[in-house]
């Protein structure tokens, strides 16, 4: 027998995906089931400590911008913050922080659990029921045992359901019941409650002939209660299927040690959306009182901490920091790793995954850049009060025997104690080629995907993924256009477009360089560029919209008044000038070319501009930004103009690639699976080429109005 | 059906500069005329242009009157006499204000005109793009373009690869080389950003590099730019090949095509392309001669003419002259050059001709018209001659004539067009690694860099194509002739 429970949306797995998913659709007043292996991992850093760096600060203040919650969350639990890259322009600035691991998961645990909306559920999901499952599901209950609708949780849920499916139901229903049941075998030993129901007729659901598509209207946990719902949302991280090793050692276990799920992939088969498998690693943890820092070089925090969230005061993240210590490796630490490669799962075979090129083991950079006799090892704190330290750089998946030594060539480390082994991952996900923009699958309606289920790698990937399939999950339901950004508006619109878009073969990690239009997407105008599409789907209050409208009419005026205002050559202002290390005036000139001298700045000049109204440095330094790279600003958005013109020409839904002559075959192939939703997207996946546009458009202009009305 | 374009919401209406282009065929045509449309026509060709007394009057003319005055550049040297029209919006062709200067025609002098157009604010307009005002303005429909587009579909393949043909191998060679050099660049700058911890390549002293490789770069651009002037002259006419066997009489034809008009243009070698171009004028008709394996050797050494190379000059013709030596007959080289000739006409039909020249009719034959015909089934004029006595040659220009006047030759106006946008977008790029070198002496850091070398990289795509083209409306006129 089945329990029904009624929500609208859930979520499975609570990792950082799985946090900003649930916490989004529960804010906007939608019922919210989150489910998780283990409410102790909720919000876990498996990897490093960082949130942040380059580029992925850019995603945590987008996330931030949207109504998110990990720049709020890290805001209170960090323990060492620097902006990168200062020395370069603002396009590059990013924030990066240290984590208090254990503080950062515990502050995320206690805002789930006292969010309205929100249920957190330690189990794990078997099943993603359609209408069709779990029509199914309630026509066995009630053969087995009509008198089940006693209980008043199954009356609602079960009758009411079940009788609005059969008014849009059909036959096909009675016939995949009489299926025959061949046998289907789970890969786990786990005993588990009625599951052959369902994905013993794993062929019928794709190839049967359902009249209407196949939508969410359930999932199914491990103890065989049924949640009904509108949408969900697939958040497993690393954790489907997941095989750990540290060399010949090899566990059927998540990340840290926690228990994997294993059910998922059957129910994915089931609704016909393939999975495929890559690796990740992490090197290891060590217990910081065997190393001597005295031998490395320290790290220290930036004097002044900005905070990542908007919402954060800035006086609240002035703590004392907690430093971070540089080291390096050596030929006798790669003499180590080249005579044992052989041991290694990666060079072994062992490992069937696809790891990431942008995040390289140790024995990757060893064998790939064989010419450098050294590379950089980063010790960093996992919190304040843990002695476990980081080793970033030296992920590995080596034999035990093999990592106690090569740890220990390291200059500071001879002596480490190793708490946790360096090991690689293993895990199922899908490539996200299935989803659309709005991170919903192309197979299924009301079935989300983010996180690293969709092939990304990294903390803020997942959530700002995460995010976005929590607001758009709900825009399904209130029937209202998914939001998805541009390439041209947000770091966040490139990592999804480029997940979905283009041809991935590895967990994908976000780089300033695969943002086309950085100098207009900076970590410091994240508010200005997004706000209003968090204010608009209800994640973001009246004030801070509104403060958001007066920043920017602020900006806009101060911009003007710089460049209007004009001083002399007066000798006080020559004087100034002087003291200011800056040329004389030859004749008047405007503040904003006075601002845009090298040597000078906004606030330099006070001493010439004793007229300037009061503004808060938020503002000040957007309007120096404005005045000092306008040219640049300027021809960005002209790029950014002739990009939209792709991007804003849709494909309808009614084209036929097979009836689009000369286009090349490969090109009808890829299309015909993509299903791009633009122009812009087309040509971007690889394999389609500028002619197969050309041809593109010219069919479609060719059909306008055509087709239309068919 | 009958599409109109009452609801175009796809179409840019942003779009309001002015855009210019010859609105005759660039070649040497009695008269050409430019045409400039959009807000500043005016402004742009008052700069340019003085009436009889040397005065700038243009923006005092009456709507539709024609005038006559000069056409001068900045320097003041007169350019050109012309007759200059002005139309005001909305009473012209584009409904926005026009002006047509009608000079002598020619290729060189249009050109000089368009380009001081140009660079006085104009834009160089995208194939049909007056056409395309047009119906923005209202004055046409698209429906009349229907029959165009399916024409345009079946053709697009076979569109992009004679652009590419008409390129000239080295001229997309060197943008190639241009281009890929300045990815290098992007995609160094890109990896240092990206890793500024672990893998960061040291900046330091990256900017002076930069600058002198933008140096290096910008002086081979100015280079192609300058050739691409002094080439013009070159590149009007009908690109014709003449192939054969070594004696087949190559070199006779050749000296008998240049001595029937004294008017051989110029003569440079290996100016755009690395081959021997001639231009001459046979019967009012330009032909630009085209030997791969050098037309002028063949007197002083035994050459041969390898099958690749006669296929390589065939491919990127008009017009075959194909020569062969009665007395010697048929051969095996002349059957597999038959084969390929077969392929390329194929390929379009419409604008391609072969003229078989049956040579030495003074020498006692092997073969005959008949015989030839069976294996040159695509030749469309078969003529017999003896270069070394001059009789039957009068036949083969007044034939060239004569095709050329029934349409079945033309002069391929589109490769010069060709020519001016591929500049335009050498200028656009020259622009763009200037503001690199620029950012390098204003100190700004290496990410800005990023910016213009995109710019510039985009910019030289689309003499390559491997640019997206980006407007629609562009795309279904692009095969309209220029300027109409």
């Amino acid at each position: 027998m089945n329990y029904f429970i009624d929500t609208d949306i859930c979520v499975i797995g609570a990792g950082h995906a799985g946090c900003e998913a649930a916490l989004a659709s529960s804010r906007l007043g939608y019922r919210t089931v989150l489910f998780t292996m283990n409410v102790d991992s909720i919000a876990m850093m498996p990897c490093n400590p960082h949130i942040g760096g380059s580029s992925k600060g850019h995603l945590v203040r987008e996330i931030d911008a949207l109504g998110g919650e990990m720049g709020k969350n890290i805001d209170k639990t960090f323990i060492q913050s620097k902006m990168l890259n200062i020395s370069k322009g603002p396009a590059v600035h990013s924030l990066r922080t240290q984590a208090d691991k254990a503080e950062y998961s515990k502050a995320m645990r206690k805002i789930l659990e006292n969010q309205e909306n929100l249920t957190i559920r330690q189990v794990e999901v078997t099943d993603i029921l359609t209408q069709y499952d779990l029509e199914k599901i309630q026509r066995k209950n009630f053969s087995d045992n009509s008198s089940a609708c006693n209980s008043s949780a199954c009356n609602s849920s079960v009758c009411n359901s079940s009788a609005g499916n059969n008014s849009a139901g059909n036959g096909s229903s009675c016939n995949s019941s009489e299926d025959n049941n061949s046998a289907n075998e789970n890969s786990s030993d786990d005993k588990h409650v009625d599951h052959k129901s369902l994905t013993d007729s794993k062929d019928e659901q794709a190839s049967e002939n359902h009249e209407e598509k196949m939508r969410v209207a359930g999932v199914r946990i491990h103890t065989g209660t049924v949640y009904t719902c509108k949408a969900a949302i697939i958040c497993t991280g690393t954790y489907l299927n997941a095989r750990c090793l540290v060399g010949e050692s090899i566990t059927e276990t998540g990340p840290g040690g926690m228990q994997r799920s294993t059910w998922l992939k059957q129910s994915m088969d089931h609704l016909g959306i393939p999975l495929r498998r890559f690796k990740t690693g992490t090197p290891a943890r060590m217990d910081g009182r065997t190393l001597d820092y005295s031998k490395m070089k320290i790290q220290p925090g930036d004097p002044v901490v900005v905070p990542f969230s908007y919402s954060t005061d800035p006086a609240d993240v002035q703590i004392e920091q907690v430093p971070c210590w540089l080291t390096y490796t050596n030929e006798e630490t790669h003499d180590i790793i080249r005579q044992n490669l052989d041991r290694s799962p990666i060079y072994a075979g062992i490992i069937e995954g696809t790891g990431p090129r942008y995040c390289p083991s140790i024995e990757d950079k060893v064998v790939k850049f064989s010419e450098k006799s050294r590379h950089h090892v980063f010790i960093e704190p996992e919190g304040r009060f843990t002695n476990e330290v980081y080793v970033d750089g030296m992920s590995s998946s080596m034999p035990d025997d093999v990592q106690q030594r090569m740890y220990r060539t390291v200059p500071g480390l001879e002596n480490c104690v190793i708490v946790k082994n360096a090991y690689a991952i293993e895990y199922d996900c899908i490539n996200a080629n299935q989803l659309k923009l709005s991170l919903e699958t192309k197979a299924v309606d009301g079935l989300f995907c983010a996180g690293q289920f969709n092939g990304s790698s990294g903390y803020e990937e997942a959530a700002a993924q995460g995010l976005i399939a929590g607001i758009n999950a709900v825009n399904m339901i209130r029937g209202r256009e998914p939001l998805i950004l541009e390439r041209s508006e947000a770091y966040i619109g490139v990592l999804i477009d480029d997940l979905v878009t283009k041809d991935n073969r590895e967990p994908y990690r976000m780089m300033t360089s695969r943002a086309e239009y950085r100098l207009l997407l900076r970590q410091d105008n994240a508010d200005l560029r997004l706000r209003k599409y968090g204010y608009e789907e209800g994640l973001i209050t009246q004030e801070q919209y509104d403060y958001v409208c007066y920043k920017e009419k602020m900006i806009e005026e101060e911009t003007r008044r710089l460049k209007k205002v004009k001083i002399g050559a007066a000798a006080s202002n020559q004087e100034i000038l002087r003291s200011l290390g800056s040329s004389e005036l030859k004749t008047a000139c405007s503040l904003a070319e006075l601002i845009c001298r090298p040597e000078l700045s906004y606030e330099k000049i006070a001493a010439l501009d004793p007229d300037r109204p009061a503004l808060s440095p938020d503002i000040t330094e957007q309007v120096e930004i404005n005045i000092r790279y306008e040219g640049y600003i300027d021809r960005q958005k002209k790029q950014v103009q002739q990009f939209e013109k792709l991007e804003h020409r849709k494909i309808p839904a009614w084209i036929d690639y097979d009836d689009v002559g000369s286009l090349r075959n490969e090109a009808r192939q890829k299309l015909k699976a993509f299903l791009p939703s633009s122009i812009g997207q087309a040509s971007r996946i690889s394999g389609v080429t500028p002619a197969d546009i050309t041809v593109l458009l010219i069919y479609l202009e060719k059909n306008r109005g055509k087709k239309q009305y068919q | 059906m009958n599409t109109t374009f009452a609801n175009n919401t796809y179409i840019d209406k942003s779009r309001n500069d002015t855009i210019a282009a010859a609105a005759t065929a660039m070649s040497t045509a009695g008269i050409g005329i430019i045409r400039v449309s959009g807000p500043d026509a005016v402004r742009i060709c008052a700069d340019l242009y003085v009436n009889a007394k040397g005065k700038h009057d243009l923006q005092s003319h009456a709507a539709n009157t024609i005038t006559f005055g000069y056409i001068e550049d900045r320097d003041g040297n007169r350019i050109d006499e012309v007759m200059i029209s002005v139309f005001f919006a909305p009473r012209s062709y584009t409904t926005e204000d026009t002006v047509e200067i009608n000079s002598h025609g020619g290729t060189y002098l249009l050109e000089r005109i368009l380009d001081l157009v140009l660079q006085g604010g104009a834009r160089l307009a995208e194939p049909g793009e007056f056409t395309k005002r047009a119906f923005l303005g209202g004055r046409i429909d698209l429906s009349r373009a229907e029959a165009v587009m399916d024409l345009i579909a079946s053709q697009n393949e076979f569109a992009r690869k004679t652009a590419l043909a008409q390129l000239g191998g080295s001229v997309s060679e060197k943008v190639r080389e241009l281009r890929s050099e300045i990815l290098y660049e992007m995609a160094f700058i890109e990896s240092a950003i990206d890793d500024p911890d672990s893998y960061a390549s040291d900046l330091g002293g990256y900017s002076e590099k930069l600058d002198s490789i933008c140096e290096n770069l910008l002086s081979r651009m100015d280079t192609l730019l300058e050739i691409g002037e002094k080439g013009a002259v070159l590149k009007e006419g009908i690109r014709t090949a003449i192939i054969g066997r070594p004696n087949a009489g190559k070199s006779s034809l050749l000296n008998y095509l240049s001595g029937t008009d004294r008017a051989i243009v110029t003569e440079i070698a290996g100016t755009t392309r690395d081959t021997l171009e001639e231009s001459v004028r046979v019967r009012g008709v330009q032909l630009r001669l085209t030997d791969t394996a050098g037309i002028r050797d063949t007197d002083d050494r035994v050459e041969k003419i390898g099958i690749s190379r006669a296929k390589e000059a065939i491919e990127q013709s008009e017009l075959v002259l194909y020569l062969i030596d009665t007395s010697e007959g048929i051969t095996p080289e002349d059957r597999s050059i038959a084969a390929i000739l077969q392929q390329w006409k194929n390929d379009l039909p419409s604008v391609r001709k072969c003229i078989i020249l049956l040579n030495k009719s003074d020498l006692p034959p092997v073969t005959d018209s008949d015989e030839v015909r069976n294996f040159f089934t695509e030749a469309d004029k078969i003529l017999s001659c003896s270069l070394r006595t001059g009789e039957g040659a009068q036949e083969l220009g007044m034939t060239i004539e004569k095709m050329y006047h029934m349409g079945e030759l033309s002069h391929q106006s589109e490769a010069m067009l060709t020519n001016a946008r591929h500049r335009e977008a050498v200028r656009e790029a020259y622009e763009s690694l200037s503001l690199v070198r620029q950012s390098i002496r204003m100190g700004m850091s290496e990410d800005f860099y990023a910016i213009d070398l995109m710019n510039a990289y985009a910019s030289l795509g689309r003499i390559t194509g491997e640019a997206v083209e980006d407007d629609l409306v562009e795309e279904i006129f692009s095969r309209f002739c220029m300027g109409k």
